[in-house]
């Protein structure tokens, strides 16, 4: 799997959400959702299937997280530290490359 | 020129509203603080407060929408009692939690069950431990001072905390007393405009507000809230210095009367302290060493203050009008903790009198009187008594 391109967000913000209490506990430098990995939500998974994928983008589009991105060919990689299971990609993907499987942990 | 006229508690607090010039003001009408948006919506509507005047369907909604108004970075004002304020709670504890600057007047009145609509204290003294600060009026001049000061210390950035201040129902807030109110300039340079470093909406320099906090963090947020209490004390003395130089009204957060060489000081807030004075006037005619002391400020609670007071009696009498189960009063529950582990210091007799709307008359306070002076003599005492209860008909 190709390396989360948010990497360089979640060191920065780590670092910065270590360091200071404000006042009221407000989040002062977006990108809390970087490090709160929402993907222990998950029920079901999506398993992808590369030869079925016409690259058309949809799920990419769709994923309301956004856990999915592209990789170097333009074939959409899952992000399952943020992928909560919602099954919006598997929904909307028109040749089904995409199907939800239940996770077992 | 500062105008002097006469009015109640509840003008008066709409006034103060008026010359702080809040930006949103959220109320939802309750006896007997109705008049407090009554006379603001006026203002508004008159053109006289350039503000948004936000009519809601519960306290809840009245404060919810302060708290939003708040985040957003404006000065925010409301006015409740009682069960208003209670519907309130959960709120509270947000709007500390978030540290805006809120003020709500509080119309201190009892809570149900039964219904009353008549003073005591119950209602703000049960959200004590919301992280709001507390001020307490004597008269209808100290409701509209004390809404000033509060703002004041509120927006302080050593502080930022809510605040609330309660001036007591239907004694002050529907009795004409003179009141002076001040110079709309003198306000301005007293209180300048509220800007907000921490709370705002601005999308340039986006932040989240109302965060979730996991363990890690959680005790760091709350400690903050403590931490802001404390320093309010420092605050809160520097704003009544202030006030005093601009208004020439002089405040303190525990105000003494002939306490000097007093045996007994009896300690009270609110209207009731203006009854102890003339009480204490009256025995000291008869040639008893007694003395009367206020709290102008409950939270954050004044303990060196009080520590200094209670150098000064054999007998710290308590006179207060709401109750904590099994304890007695609340001050009775402070001002132990205050003592506590000093090497002396006096007994504490605490009083629970004047709930919903009981007159508090000479008579009651002989009755305290003669309980105060058993620990003087060191007989024995109740630690809580609860004065003028007809026990004939229970
Ligand atoms: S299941 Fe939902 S969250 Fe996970 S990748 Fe698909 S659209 Fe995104
Ligand atoms: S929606 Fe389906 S076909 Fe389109 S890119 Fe995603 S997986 Fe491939």
């Amino acid at each position: 799997m190709a390396e989360s391109p948010f990497k360089a967000d979640i060191e920065r913000v780590q670092k910065e959400y270590s360091e200071k209490m404000t006042p009221g506990a407000v989040a002062t430098i977006p990108g809390s959702s970087v490090i709160n990995k929402t993907g222990s939500w998950r029920v079901f998974m999506p398993e992808f299937n590369r030869d079925k994928c016409t690259r058309c983008f949809l799920c990419y589009i769709y994923c309301p997280e956004p856990a999915i991105y592209l990789d170097e060919e333009s074939y959409p990689v899952f992000d399952y530290d943020y992928c909560k299971g919602c099954g919006i990609c598997a929904n909307e993907c028109p040749v089904d490359a995409i199907v939800m499987v239940r996770e077992v942990k | 020129m500062p105008i002097r006229t006469v009015m109640k508690a509840n003008e008066a607090a709409a006034w103060a509203a008026k010359l702080a010039k809040p930006k949103v003001i959220a109320a939802f009408p309750i006896t007997p603080s109705t008049l407090v948006p009554e006379k603001i919506s006026e203002f508004v509507a008159n053109g006289e407060l350039d503000a948004e005047f936000i009519k809601v369907e519960s306290e809840h909604s009245a404060i919810s929408a302060c708290v939003g108004a708040s985040a957003a970075g404006v000065r925010t004002f409301t006015a409740t009692a009682s069960q208003g304020l209670a519907l309130m709670h959960e709120v509270l504890f947000i709007a500390a939690g978030m540290r805006l600057p809120i003020v709500i007047a509080v119309g201190n009145r009892s809570l149900s069950a039964p219904i009353n609509i008549w003073n005591d204290w119950q209602d703000s003294i049960s959200e004590r431990d919301t992280g709001w600060l507390q001020f307490y009026a004597e008269n209808n001049q100290e409701a509209l001072d004390l809404i000033l000061i509060a703002f004041k210390v509120a927006e302080d950035e050593r502080v930022l905390l809510p605040a609330m201040v309660g001036f007591d129902a239907f004694i002050l807030t529907h009795t004409v007393e003179p009141v002076e109110i001040p110079d709309q300039e003198v306000v301005d340079e007293f209180l300048g405009e509220y800007e907000p470093k921490h709370a705002y909406l601005d999308p340039a320099r986006p932040i989240t507000q109302g965060t979730l906090a996991f363990p890690a963090h959680y005790m760091e947020a709350r400690y903050t809230v403590w931490e802001a209490n404390e320093n309010a004390k420092k605050v809160i003395d520097e704003a009544f210095t202030e006030f005093e130089k601009k208004f020439g009204r002089k405040y303190q957060k525990v105000e003494e009367y002939r306490t000097d060489d007093a045996d007994i000081i009896f300690v009270t807030m609110g209207s009731l302290a203006g009854t102890v004075k003339e009480y204490v006037d009256h025995l000291r005619e008869k040639g008893l060493k007694v003395g009367a002391a206020k709290l102008t400020v409950y939270r954050p609670f004044p303990t060196e203050e009080v520590r200094e007071l209670a150098k000064k009696a054999k007998v710290l009498a308590l006179l207060e009008k709401n109750v904590t189960f099994s304890v007695g009063g609340a001050l009775f529950q402070d001002f132990s903790r205050a003592l506590v582990n000093l090497d002396e210091r006096p007994k504490i007799v605490d009083f629970i009198l004047g709930l919903g709307g009981r007159d508090v008359t000479f008579k009651n306070l002989d009755e305290a009187l003669a309980i105060a002076q058993k620990a003087l003599n060191g007989e024995e005492f109740d630690e809580v008594n609860w004065v003028g209860l007809r026990k004939e008909i229970l």
